[in-house]
């Protein structure tokens, strides 16, 4: 029964991740936590952020949607929209962290109010057609993370600002795919430029005799369907925001320049599954070809791998064996429980290995799955080191 | 026997990545059963049935998909799939209800569609959704269109399932009156029907079964009809608390010796505490359990699978939720 250990790392390994190098690096402003939904991209970040404070650097740690616990934990469970600091983080080292959680509709309102006349803003703020653009258009959250990132960079991080803190950690929306935080001030940008929209501002405007055929029967068509007061709606925010638009699209920009910037730092968390591992390679390829700088791919709630060569097969036969004499057996559950830990461990290996073929270069840093969930300080801390020691 | 004989749309809900897609795809083979017709239906773009199943990405337009899981009989039915896009749903919707001729093109090329579909608050959830209101009440509009036994919707998470399906509400803001106003009303008939069943998809970890608990308080406030809770991810029950708790070193080892394993310490130590891992785990899975079970609504369990869902493992878990009674 002696045989090689089957658990080992299979296959192409990726280079490690040095957390710590990158925390301590002053030249990084700038850390984004992508990844596709529940990989854990919020505890991620806020454990980035906690260590990187306690190593001394001065952290804003921006959060979206953090599980109740864990924002109570971090003191950020009212939505104001402005940081706050953590209380009970280890200051010795000279650091600081700061957390929010972002509110996205208000981010939006806050943007259009300081685009917009008082009045305008009103109207704009009302109007049902912004309502459900501020609130529910896929996209507005990743843009106004973006948004907010870019704020708190031009009041504090870049010269000129505050200086309260050198580092911004930044967590992204849950989404199906990570690519959506950086498709999302094209998408608004392009929808926002998009023919209908053109074509509702044009008759004041533009050449509207041109149009005007066409238009008579769309308005006609969209009157019959959805009846006038729509309409009505409709061109009073088309024009109503029409002003408030350009703003946006500088603004969206210029953060996604920052975005490029030496200083900013992409770190990937994915699961180890075959969903998880995709889209993070789709996101990898994507940051390449935009010329963004990755810093490396976490890959987090790993199965730890069992000690010893007992392979699945052999736990199972052994416990069918024991089984026979005594079928509620203790020793052949535990027995069990290795095969099935052996066999997750090795599908998850399998996995990682397939992405460090693909893609040879990225630095990558293994956390395992807590016995349970991350919800205070404590747990972050945990994670923090488990990032760190690889 | 199922135990939920009247109804004809399964929607399927849950916190992101809990496994909706998993359960609507082993659900839709669970009832296809017996020569029945059933249609699994995607509406966010993923193209995730596609995969579960390994075909090519799924046309907006219905496809006979694999033969469901046989009855007792031996006598299968056949799952069909579909992939709701909006954009498709609208210009059928408006070949089938409007005869708009040029005006119609004219809504294409200048982009109405488009932003009908992005923006127009309500619209696009409103296509979705009348789309599977289509599929479950076929009429005589859609000619020689499948009529189905039962349809699976793989529905958007937890968070946006009552906005969602709560269309007349969500188009209140918006069309006031109008046909568009009361084909809402008519699908939200049966939205609130018997006929209808929101299922919701949980793991038994603390913000997956929080969301489940608020979710079903507020399909509840809007009288749309609370289905099973299916807790997925389950892990192994062989071993009791107590055996987990009272493992000794030294039993273990001698009993792997009568199984014929060369057991050294490392080996017994590693179990043991593998051993006390999974007690740690299971504490925490008893806990939320407890919260789903307080929830007075039927509750399924489907196990975690080591090695992940392929095509054989979604049989295996429709064979579950059979004998569970979902389907
Ligand atoms: N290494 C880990 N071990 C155990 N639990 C973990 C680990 N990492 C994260 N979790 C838990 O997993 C859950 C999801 O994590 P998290 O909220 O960070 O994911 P997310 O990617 O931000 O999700 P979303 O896409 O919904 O925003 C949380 O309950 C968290 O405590
Ligand atoms: N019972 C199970 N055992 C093992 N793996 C499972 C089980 N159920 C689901 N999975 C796996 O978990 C992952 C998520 O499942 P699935 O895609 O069905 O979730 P989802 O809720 O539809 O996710 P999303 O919110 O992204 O649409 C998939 O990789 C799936 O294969
Ligand atoms: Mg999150
Ligand atoms: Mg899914």
């Amino acid at each position: 029964m002696n045989q090689p250990p089957r658990v080992g790392p299979a296959g192409p390994t990726a280079p490690t991740l040095d957390v710590d190098a990158l925390l301590d690096d002053p030249g990084i402003g700038i850390i984004v936590c992508c990844g596709s939904g529940g990989v854990g991209k919020t505890t991620t970040s806020a454990a980035l952020a906690l260590r990187a404070a306690e190593r001394g650097r001065k952290v804003v740690v921006l959060t979206i949607d953090p599980a109740r616990r864990l924002a109570q934990a971090m003191g950020i469970d009212a939505l104001d929209n402005t940081p706050r600091p953590v209380v009970d983080v280890d200051a010795a080292a000279g650091g600081h962290l700061d957390a929010m959680m972002l509110d996205m509709k208000r981010t939006f309102d806050e943007v259009v109010e300081s685009q917009a006349s008082p009045e305008k803003a009103k109207q704009i703020l009302e109007n049902p057609f912004y309502i459900a653009l501020s609130s529910s258009f896929a996209g507005t959250q990743e843009y106004m993370a973006m948004e907010k990132l870019g704020q708190i960079h031009a009041d504090s991080v870049a010269a000129g600002g505050d200086g309260r803190y050198d580092l911004i950690v930044v967590d992204t929306p849950p989404s199906r795919s990570a690519l959506d935080f950086l498709d999302a001030p094209e998408r608004l940008s392009s929808f926002l430029d998009g023919r209908f929209i053109r074509l509702m501002l044009a008759p004041t405007r533009g050449p509207a005799r041109l149009i005007g055929a066409g238009f008579g029967l769309i308005t006609n068509a969209l009157t019959k369907i959805l009846g006038a007061q729509v309409l009505r709606d409709l061109q009073t925010f088309v024009a109503a925001i029409d002003t408030v638009f350009g703003g946006f699209r500088q603004r969206a920009m210029k953060t996604y320049a920052l975005l490029q910037a030496d200083g900013t730092a992409f770190v990937v968390v994915a699961a180890p599954e075959p969903d998880a591992l995709r889209e993070a390679a789709y996101f990898v390829e994507r940051l390449s070809a935009d010329q963004m700088p990755l810093a490396g791919l976490v890959v987090n709630r790993a199965g730890a791998a069992p000690a010893g060569s007992l392979s699945a097969d052999e736990a199972m036969t052994a416990a069918a064996r024991l089984r026979r004499d005594e079928p509620t057996s203790t020793t052949a559950g535990l027995l069990r429980l290795h095969a099935d830990q052996v066999r997750l461990v090795e599908r998850e290996q399998r996995l990682r290995s397939r992405f460090a073929a693909a893609h040879p270069q990225v630095a990558t840093a293994v956390v395992p799955a807590l016995a349970s969930d991350v919800h205070d300080l404590t747990g972050l801390r945990r994670v923090g080191e488990l990032l760190a020691e690889q | 026997m199922t135990d939920w004989p009247k109804v004809r749309l399964h929607v399927v809900t849950g916190k992101g990545g809990t496994g909706k897609s998993t359960v609507a795809a082993a659900l839709a083979l669970a009832l296809a059963t017996r020569g029945k017709n059933v249609l699994l239906c995607e509406v966010e773009g993923r193209q995730g049935i596609a995969r579960m199943f390994d075909v090519d990405p799924l046309p907006f337009e219905e496809r006979r998909l694999t033969t469901g899981l046989p009855g007792p009989d031996g006598r299968p039915g056949v799952v069909h799939a579909l992939h709701i896009d909006p954009e498709s749903a609208l210009l059928e919707y408006l070949a089938l209800y409007y005869k708009l001729g040029r005006a119609g093109r004219a809504l294409e090329r200048f982009g109405v569609i488009e932003f009908a579909t992005t923006i127009a608050p309500g619209v696009r959830d409103v296509l979705l959704t009348g789309k599977v209101f289509e599929a479950v009440e076929r009429n005589s509009r859609n000619k020689g269109a499948i009529q189905y036994d039962a349809v699976v919707l793989d529905a958007p998470p937890t968070g946006r399932i009552v906005q969602f399906l709560n269309v007349s509400n969500e188009l209140a803001g918006l069309a006031k009156v109008g046909p568009v106003k009361s084909q809402a009303d008519t699908m939200m008939t049966l939205f609130r029907s018997p006929r209808t069943a929101v299922h919701l998809v949980t793991v038994l970890e603390e913000m997956p079964v929080q969301e489940t608990v608020d979710g079903i308080a507020e399909l509840r406030s809007v009288d749309l009809p609370v289905g099973g809770v299916v807790v997925n991810l389950v892990r192994p029950q062989d071993l009791t608390a107590e055996q987990l708790d009272a493992t000794d070193p030294e039993t273990v080892s001698a009993d792997l010796k009568a199984a014929g394993v060369e057991a050294d310490d490392a080996l017994v130590e590693s179990l043991i505490s593998e051993g006390h891992e999974h007690a740690e785990r299971r504490a925490l899975e008893t806990s939320q359990r407890a919260i789903v079970a307080g929830l007075d609504v039927p509750t399924y369990e489907l196990p975690r699978l080591p090695q992940g869902v392929d095509l054989g493992a979604l049989y295996e878990l429709a064979a579950t939720l059979r004998e569970q009674g979902l389907a």
